[in-house]
């Protein structure tokens, strides 16, 4: 799978980039800016029909370019709402409400992020645990890993609501169900990524340490794991955007009251587009720091084990 | 032959005389030959160890004529929590030495290499059909495998349409075209590294955001038929395959670049018989990874508005009323397609890339 290569070479790679990234702050600026201004442009664009028709209901004749360029970005059911409009959603449900109210985002944000991160733990255990029997059981690692490998190509999230529905009827709600989906998306790239870090150091390094008549346990927790803990972290940032994703489609079904997903099917039931794009940026603004903490994490642990950091 | 492997064996037969101690009425005379003649074929492999290849056979048949018992106990319509365990562990005990058996083989490789997962599968399947059976487990729940087996070949014109719907004119489209689109403006960005510093790190976020959010969106703007599902594919393909033609035209090395520059290659030839080769690895690479996310996409996109078919809709009205094998049988459809899509890919991989390190042999 693809992610299998793309942890293998993680380490190397997030080095490269932080040699890059000093350069490119202007760079990203500038494609940002550039996707704002598409944003407005596609705003007015997309919005400029239902505006039209609407002046043409209203029997007005003459309209100005101005006008028409103010009234696409103050519409009440845009199609598509220009940024502005999004950032005062956002202020009127984050800022100005109380966090603990059902309005606002923080208090849905909250929801999500809390069975994200039950499930990021559950679905790490369990790939850690899968990893460390594939790598020392030889029966394990022919029979196991291609059913691991296949068990991606089953379109777990289309299934999501089914399970929610379905726990939900023996009486499991709240956070745990939930969080089930985002562990099985979560265990897949931890279990692919801690293979390959486990089995990663040195022949050399695994001959020597038997030579000291090193025990099982003591090559794992001398050798294995330091060495693994690159490719870990490089898992988990995959796997904490996976477990993001897995709670907001674990939120969909209607049973579902609280959370992003939530928020995001009521906004498409009654056509509040504005709600909609206000929950898809704290969503996409959550996923940012919970990969930005795993991170940050990743550096710490690292510059403690006197690694490069 | 070490103790540890015996041990497994040792279990496998006191659990197994535990079981006809236990339920010995519950067994027919066949079933009670067969679950005897296990007991005598893991009983020899212990007292007479054989060549790998006879001793891997002889566990085979040991795990098979256990689960033909197992079978016949459970049709006759005995469940009894304890006694059943006991079965299955046994059974799983020898099957495990079997698998033991078989991948010590298989480092020969050949057809074994595919053997030892097919046999770990079918048990896998076997073991879920003896305990959603043996322990009545409401199939609402989980059905068994004959179950969903049963409303599959039922329901083959149902599910074929849906598969048509979701498969063929919501993700093939929007898989071409997003994956298309990626590589495209991957090739185009290169060209300006301005763009590539600045597009990469916007790229890596957007790959990470959940991008399944934005199927409302898409289905308030292209309606509810299949081209709304396929602009949520195009939308989720496209920047994992960005991110990755940007980083494999970005990953030639700095020798073949010069070696190209002596040749007095045009940026076109360079592009063309060295940078685009280089760059297949990870074009590949998002090319399964984006197989696995289209399906996803077209599915998770009809929960938001559809016309009365596709598999999204097929599992969303099944959930609602409570009829779980269909949602089972459909998900056997998406995985069985999404499976042959990603095996497609990956063998359409394996003959362009066959340089690649990790296609060669290790020895």
């Amino acid at each position: 799978m693809m992610m299998d290569e793309t942890i293998g070479t993680a380490p190397a790679r997030s080095s490269r980039r932080r040699t890059r990234r000093e350069g490119s702050v202007l760079p990203v600026l500038a494609v940002v800016l550039a996707l704002i201004v598409i944003w407005y442009g596609g705003a007015v664009w997309l919005n400029a029909a239902s505006v039209l028709d609407r002046y043409e209901r209203a029997g007005r004749q003459g309209w100005s370019t101005s006008e028409l360029l103010a009234d696409t970005m103050s519409m009440e059911r845009p199609v598509l709402p220009a940024p502005h409009q999004v950032l005062s959603e956002l202020q009127r449900t984050v800022v100005d409400v109380p966090v603990t109210s059902r309005r606002s985002l923080v208090y849905h944000g909250w929801v999500t992020v809390s069975s994200a991160l039950l499930g990021f733990v559950f679905g790490t255990l369990l790939g850690i645990v899968l990893a460390v029997g594939i790598v020392h059981i030889r029966t394990l690692e022919r029979s196991l890993m291609p059913w691991i490998i296949a068990s991606q190509t089953i379109p777990i999230l289309a299934i999501a609501p089914m399970i929610i529905v379905v726990l939900g009827s023996l009486g499991f709600v709240g956070l745990v169900p939930k969080a089930i989906i985002s562990a099985y998306l979560c265990f897949f790239p931890v279990t692919i990524g801690m293979v390959k870090g486990l089995s990663s150091p040195d022949p050399m390094h695994l001959d020597l340490v038997r030579t000291y008549n090193a025990t099982t346990a003591q090559i794992f927790w001398k050798l294995r794991w330091p060495s693994s803990l690159a490719f870990l972290f490089a898992s988990l940032k995959v796997a904490v955007a996976l477990a993001m994703v897995g709670a907001i489609v674990g939120e969909l079904p209607t049973g579902a009251q609280a959370g992003l997903g939530a928020r995001l099917l009521s906004g498409s039931y009654y056509g509040q587009t504005v709600q909609i794009w206000a929950a898809l940026i704290v969503a996409a603004v959550l996923a940012g720091l919970c990969v930005g903490a795993v991170g940050l994490a990743e550096r710490v642990t690292l510059y403690r084990m006197g690694g490069r950091a | 032959m070490t103790r540890r492997h015996d041990a497994v064996l040792i279990a496998a037969i006191v659990a197994a005389f535990a079981l006809v101690s236990l339920g010995g009425e519950a067994f027919d005379a066949i079933g009670l030959a067969s679950w005897f003649l296990m007991i005598v074929l893991v009983s020899m492999s212990i007292l007479h160890p054989l060549a790998a290849t006879y001793a891997a056979v002889v566990a085979l048949a040991a795990a098979a004529s256990g689960a033909v018992a197992l079978a016949l106990v459970l049709r006759s319509g005995a469940h009894g929590a304890i006694g059943l365990s006991l079965g299955a562990f046994a059974t799983s005990c020898v099957m495990w030495r079997a698998l033991e058996r078989l991948s010590s083989l298989s480092r020969t490789g050949g057809w074994l290499v595919l053997a030892v997962p097919l046999f770990f599968g079918v048990w896998l399947i076997y073991l879920w059909e003896l305990v959603t059976v043996g322990f009545a487990i409401p199939s609402v729940l989980l059905p068994p495998p004959s179950q969903i087996a049963g409303v599959l070949a039922s329901s083959l014109g149902v599910l074929g349409e849906d598969f048509v719907q979701t498969f063929i004119r919501s993700m093939i489209p929007g898989y071409v075209i997003g994956c298309g689109a990626g590589f495209l403006v991957g090739v185009l960005v290169d060209r300006v590294p301005f763009l590539q510093r600045g597009l990469l790190p916007v790229g890596n976020l957007v790959s990470a955001l959940p991008i399944v959010g934005i199927a409302p969106i898409m289905v308030m703007w292209f309606g509810f038929d299949w081209p709304s599902k396929a602009a949520v594919v195009v939308i989720m393909t496209f920047f994992p395959m960005l991110v990755n033609t940007i980083a494999g035209l970005a990953a030639l090395g700095r020798i073949e670049r010069d070696l190209m520059r002596t040749y007095a290659a045009s940026y076109r030839q360079t592009l063309l018989s060295a940078r685009l080769p280089a760059a297949l690895p990870f074009i590949f690479n998002a090319l399964k990874l984006n197989s696995t996310l289209a399906l996803i996409g077209a599915i998770v996109a009809e929960f938001f508005g559809t016309p009365i078919v596709g598999m999204g809709f097929r599992i969303s009205a099944s959930v609602g009323r409570m009829d779980i094998p269909l949602v089972w049988a459909t998900i056997t459809v998406a995985a069985v397609a999404g499976s042959a899509a990603y095996g497609a890919v990956a063998l359409v991989e394996r003959s362009l890339t066959f340089w690649h390190p990790s296609f060669r042999k290790a020895s």
